[in-house]
C-alpha cells in the first residue's frame, strides 16, 4: 500500500468545494440501480395500505402513541427490545463480515449520506451542467443567471430535504393524516420539530457538508479502515501498471501507444485526472487507499472509459487486493473468501439471523405477568383461613378482541375469585390489569407454598399459559 | 518567559519557524518554545459562536431573564405567556394568565391530566356500584386511582395496602366489616366517619366477672382459656348487669349497626390476642379491655375534604380493590 499523502485537516482551511464529473459505466448504474429501489422503498412505504383492526390501515407503522411497531403482519411491543438488540448485533455483524471481503461498500453504495449526496449532485448537474459549467458558474459573480441556476438547485436540495423529513415523519403517524394535518396545521408539535431537524439535518449533510460528513464526522467511516486485511479486495490503482518505471505521462507524440510508452519507460495512466475530477470525496485514487475513499467505484468507470477510448486494456484502476496488486505474479481479482475471519463472521451472522427469526416465529399472542400484593402478603380471614391477593396483567398482542379464561391448578378451583368481572375481556392490541384473591383454608394453606395461575385465550387453541406463583401464610414456628 | 521571546525574535529563527507551522504566522507569545500562532478559529465555531449571542436575545424576549432588584424581567408581555386553570381555597375555580415560568406549565399540564381523568371519574359517578364492579376496564382505573387516593388520604391510619394496624385501625382486606360490607354503608363510613366506644366495666362487675367474661371471649374464638370460668363467663355476657350482649348481641357476633366486634371469628382488633403466646397474657389483654372499655375507635368525616366522585371510587376501590368486600 502506498502512503496517502497527508493533508491538512479540512476544519482549519478554507473549505475548496468538490464539484464532481458525471461518469457513465457499471459502477454508476449499479448506484442508480440501489439508489432507484431504496427511495422507492423509503418514500412509498408509508404509504402502502395494510388492512388492520388495532390502528390506521399503514402497511409499516412505528406508533409511538400506542407504544407498538407495525411492520405488515408483525406487531412488534416493548417488551421485544430484544429483537432490537439482535437487529443491531445482525447488521454490525453483516457490516463487519462485507467489509472484510470488499471494503466499504456500505458507504460507497448503500449509506444515506451517498445517496443523498448524489442525487444532490444530480440536481446540480441537472440545473447548472457539467463540472466545467458548474466551476464556471462558482466562480463568476452574483447574476440573474447564477441566482437562477444555483438558487433553484439549492431550492430543490431543500424540497427534496423537506420531502424526505415528511416521509420519516410519515412512518411515526398515520401517512395520509399526517400530511393533511400537517400543512392545516394540526399536526403535533413534535411533528414539526422533527420535520423541521431533518429538513436542516438533511440539505446541510447532503447539500453543504457533504464529503466532510464521511471524513470528519462519521465514526463508522473510520472504524471500517481497520476491517481492511491485505486480502480485502478494495478500490485500487494499479501502480506497477499505471507508473512504470518512469512514472505515468501524458499522452504526447511519441507516446501514444502501448508499445512506444513502455518502450520508454512509462505505464498506462495518461494522468488525464478524470479519476479525480469524478471522485466524491475530492482524492486522487493514485495516492493509494485514503481514509477518504468510499469505495464508490466512479473512477473506476472514468479509468474504464478512457482506458477503452486511448485503445489499452480496462482496470488500471479496479477492486483488487494488496496482496494481489504487490505479488510479481498478479491473478485475476477475486474474491478470497477462505478465511477464517470472514468465516467466523459468517457463522455468527447465520447463528443471529436463526435466532432472531427464529424468536419472531415463535413468538406467543398473549403476555401474561402475574404480581403479588405485598402489603400485606396475607390476610387472615374471620373462620381463620388465608387470603392472597395477585394483579394479573395480560396483554393482548392479536388484532382481534380476545376473551381469557382465568384458573388455578395445583388449589381447589373455588379458591379463585376476580371479583364481578363477568368475563376478561382484553381489546386488540391493549392490555388488561385484574384483581385476583386467593382464599385457602388454614390447613390447605399451611401445605401450599406454591400453585399455577393457567390463563388460556378462549378464541385461539394454544397451550395455555401457566404461571408458577407463590401462595404466603404464617407458618409455624 | 522574556528572554525566551528575545532568542525566539532572533535573526533566523522565524523563518525557518514559519515553515513549519504550514506558514502560519507566530502571535510571538511564546513559552517555554511553545508558540501560540495566528490560526483562525474554524469559522463553524465562530457560526455557532454568533448564534449563542443572537439565542440569549431571543430567550429573554420569550423568558424570564433578568434579576431587577427584588424582582426580575419576565420577557415581553403577551409573546409567551400561560394560562390555567386555579383551583381557590373556598373551592372557585379562576382563570389565571401569567408570564411562562415553570409552575404555571406545571398547572398547565395538571390541568391536562385531570381533564384527561374526567371521562373516568364521570363514568364511575353515572354508574352504580354493582355496574362499575363488572367492567373490568373501569375497575382498572379504581384499581389505579383508588390506590393513589387511598394513599393520599387513608393509609396513615389503615396504611398503605389497608392492612390497618391491630389496636389502632381495622384491616380492610379482611372479610370482617363492623360497619357492614354493602358499598352503601361503606360509603356511608367514609362520607361521615365513625366513632366507636366501649364502656369501661371496672365499675360495673367484680373482677372475678371480668377474668370469666374475659375466657369466655377467648373461649369464643377457639383460644386457649379456662373452661369453667368461661361458662360462668357466658352468663356474665348475658347479664343485665353487664349486658355484653346488648351491643355484641346474644350470639356475640356483634351489630353492624353499632360497629361491635364480632367475637366469634378469628379477626382481632384492638389486642393482637393471636401473636400472644402466653395463655395468661392472651387472658390479660382481654380483661384489659373489658375492664378499660375503648374510646379510641375514631374515623374522621371525609364528605367535606373529598368530592363525592372521590368518595365513590374510593368506596369501590375499598370494596372490591382491597378485597375485602362480600
Amino acid at each position: 500500500m502506498q502512503a496517502s499523502t497527508s493533508k491538512q485537516s479540512p476544519l482549519l482551511n478554507k473549505h475548496i468545494p468538490i464539484v464532481t464529473r458525471s461518469v457513465k459505466g457499471k459502477f454508476r448504474n449499479f448506484k442508480t440501480a440501489v439508489m432507484v429501489v431504496a427511495y422507492s422503498v423509503y418514500f412509498l412505504l408509508p404509504w402502502l395500505p395494510w388492512s388492520r383492526n388495532s390502528a390506521a390501515n399503514q402497511a409499516v407503522m412505528f406508533d409511538l402513541e400506542s407504544r407498538r411497531f407495525f411492520i405488515f403482519d408483525l406487531i412488534v411491543y416493548p417488551q421485544d427490545i430484544f429483537w432490537l438488540a439482535m437487529l443491531l448485533f445482525i447488521a454490525a455483524a453483516f457490516l463487519f463480515f462485507v467489509t472484510g471481503l470488499i471494503g466499504r461498500a456500505w458507504c460507497g453504495y448503500f449509506c444515506f449520506q451517498t445517496l443523498w449526496s448524489d442525487l444532490f449532485i444530480l440536481i446540480e448537474h441537472k440545473l447548472q451542467g457539467e463540472r466545467p459549467a458548474r466551476l464556471r458558474l462558482k466562480n463568476q459573480p452574483w447574476n440573474a443567471e447564477k441566482i437562477a441556476k444555483v438558487g433553484g438547485s439549492h431550492a430543490l436540495m431543500i424540497l427534496v430535504s423537506f420531502w424526505t423529513a415528511m416521509t420519516f415523519a410519515s412512518y411515526f403517524s398515520y401517512a395520509p393524516q399526517f400530511v393533511e394535518n400537517f400543512f392545516t396545521g394540526q399536526a403535533a408539535h413534535a411533528g414539526y420539530l422533527t420535520v423541521l431537524i431533518l429538513t436542516v439535518t438533511t440539505y446541510l449533510a447532503a447539500g453543504v457538508i457533504r464529503e466532510h460528513v464521511c471524513t470528519v464526522g462519521c465514526p463508522y467511516a473510520r472504524f471500517q479502515g481497520v476491517m481492511y486485511e491485505a486480502d480485502t479486495l478494495a478500490v485500487s490503482y494499479d501502480v506497477k501498471r499505471g507508473e512504470g518505471t518512469s512514472g505515468r505521462a501524458l499522452p504526447k507524440a511519441g507516446l501514444k501507444t502501448r508499445e512506444e510508452r513502455q518502450a520508454q519507460g512509462h505505464g498506462d495512466c495518461i494522468d488525464c485526472g478524470y479519476c479525480v475530477q469524478v471522485c466524491p470525496t475530492g482524492i486522487d485514487i493514485r495516492d493509494g487507499l485514503q481514509y477518504q475513499c468510499i469505495s464508490c467505484g466512479l473512477c473506476i468507470d472514468a479509468c474504464n472509459n478512457i482506458m477503452d477510448s486511448v485503445g489499452f486494456p480496462r482496470g488500471l484502476i479496479r477492486y483488487d487486493s494488496e496482496h494481489n496488486l504487490a505479488s510479481d505474479a498478479p491473478h485475476k481479482a477475486r474474491l478470497e473468501w477462505k478465511r477464517l475471519k470472514v468465516w467466523g463472521y459468517a457463522l455468527a451472522l447465520v447463528v443471529a439471523t436463526g435466532f432472531l427469526f427464529y424468536n419472531i416465529g415463535t413468538r406467543s399472542d398473549t403476555e401474561v405477568n402475574v404480581l403479588q400484593t405485598r402489603q400485606p402478603l396475607f390476610v387472615v380471614l374471620s373462620d381463620g383461613s388465608y387470603r392472597n391477593r395477585y394483579q394479573i396483567h395480560i396483554v393482548n398482542k392479536t388484532e382481534h378482541d380476545e376473551v381469557y379464561s382465568v384458573g388455578v391448578r395445583g388449589i381447589p378451583a373455588e379458591s379463585l375469585n376476580i371479583g364481578d368481572i363477568p368475563e376478561v375481556r382484553v381489546r386488540a392490541g391493549k392490555s388488561l390489569t385484574i384483581s385476583a384473591r386467593i382464599d385457602l383454608s388454614r390447613e390447605l394453606a399451611k401445605a401450599t407454598q406454591e400453585f399455577d395461575f393457567v390463563i388460556q385465550p378462549s378464541s385461539a387453541d394454544v397451550e395455555p399459559i401457566v404461571l408458577p406463583t407463590n401462595f404466603y401464610s404464617k407458618r409455624d414456628k | 518567559m522574556s528572554q525566551e521571546t528575545k532568542t525566539n525574535s532572533g535573526s533566523n529563527e522565524p523563518k525557518s519557524r514559519v515553515k513549519k507551522t504550514g506558514g502560519v504566522p507566530s502571535t510571538g507569545h511564546s513559552w517555554d518554545g511553545i508558540e501560540e500562532l495566528t490560526n483562525q478559529l474554524p469559522r463553524w465555531w465562530v457560526w455557532a459562536f454568533y448564534l449563542t449571542a443572537i439565542f440569549t436575545v431571543v430567550y429573554w424576549l420569550f423568558y424570564p431573564a433578568w434579576p431587577i432588584g427584588s424582582t426580575f424581567t419576565k420577557g415581553v408581555p403577551g409573546l409567551n405567556s400561560i394560562t390555567y386553570t386555579a383551583t381557590q381555597v373556598d373551592g372557585t375555580q379562576v382563570e389565571k394568565t401569567t408570564h411562562w415560568n415553570m409552575r404555571s406549565k406545571f398547572m398547565v399540564e395538571m390541568n391536562e391530566l385531570h381533564a384527561a381523568q374526567k371521562q373516568w371519574f364521570d363514568k364511575v359517578a353515572a354508574t352504580p356500584f354493582d355496574e362499575i364492579a363488572q367492567d373490568a376496564e373501569l375497575m382498572q382505573f379504581v384499581t389505579s386511582a383508588g390506590k393513589t387516593l387511598f394513599s393520599d388520604n387513608c393509609a396513615p391510619c389503615h396504611q398503605a395496602g389497608g392492612q390497618g394496624v391491630i389496636g389502632f385501625s381495622p384491616n380492610l382486606t379482611d372479610d370482617h366489616w363492623q360497619y357492614g360490607s354493602s358499598y352503601a354503608q361503606i360509603q356511608d363510613v367514609i362520607v361521615h366517619g365513625r366513632q366507636g366506644y366501649m364502656p369501661p366495666f371496672k365499675e360495673i362487675i367484680s373482677d372475678e366477672e371480668i377474668t370469666q367474661a374475659a375466657n369466655y371471649v377467648l373461649s369464643l374464638s377457639g383460644e386457649p382459656h379456662d373452661a369453667a370460668s368461661a361458662e360462668l363467663g357466658a352468663k356474665v355476657f348475658q347479664s343485665d348487669t353487664a349486658s355484653c350482649y346488648a351491643c355484641h348481641g346474644t350470639d356475640a357476633k356483634g351489630k353492624e349497626g353499632l360497629g361491635s366486634a364480632n367475637l366469634t371469628d378469628k379477626i382481632w382488633l384492638w389486642a393482637n390476642i393471636p401473636e400472644i403466646e402466653n395463655a395468661d397474657e392472651k387472658l390479660k389483654a382481654v380483661k384489659n379491655i373489658i375492664a378499660g372499655g375503648l374510646n379510641r375507635g375514631v374515623m374522621p368525616a371525609w364528605e367535606d375534604r373529598l368530592k363525592p366522585d372521590q368518595i365513590k371510587l374510593l368506596t369501590v376501590y375499598v370494596h372490591q380493590g382491597l378485597g375485602g368486600g362480600k
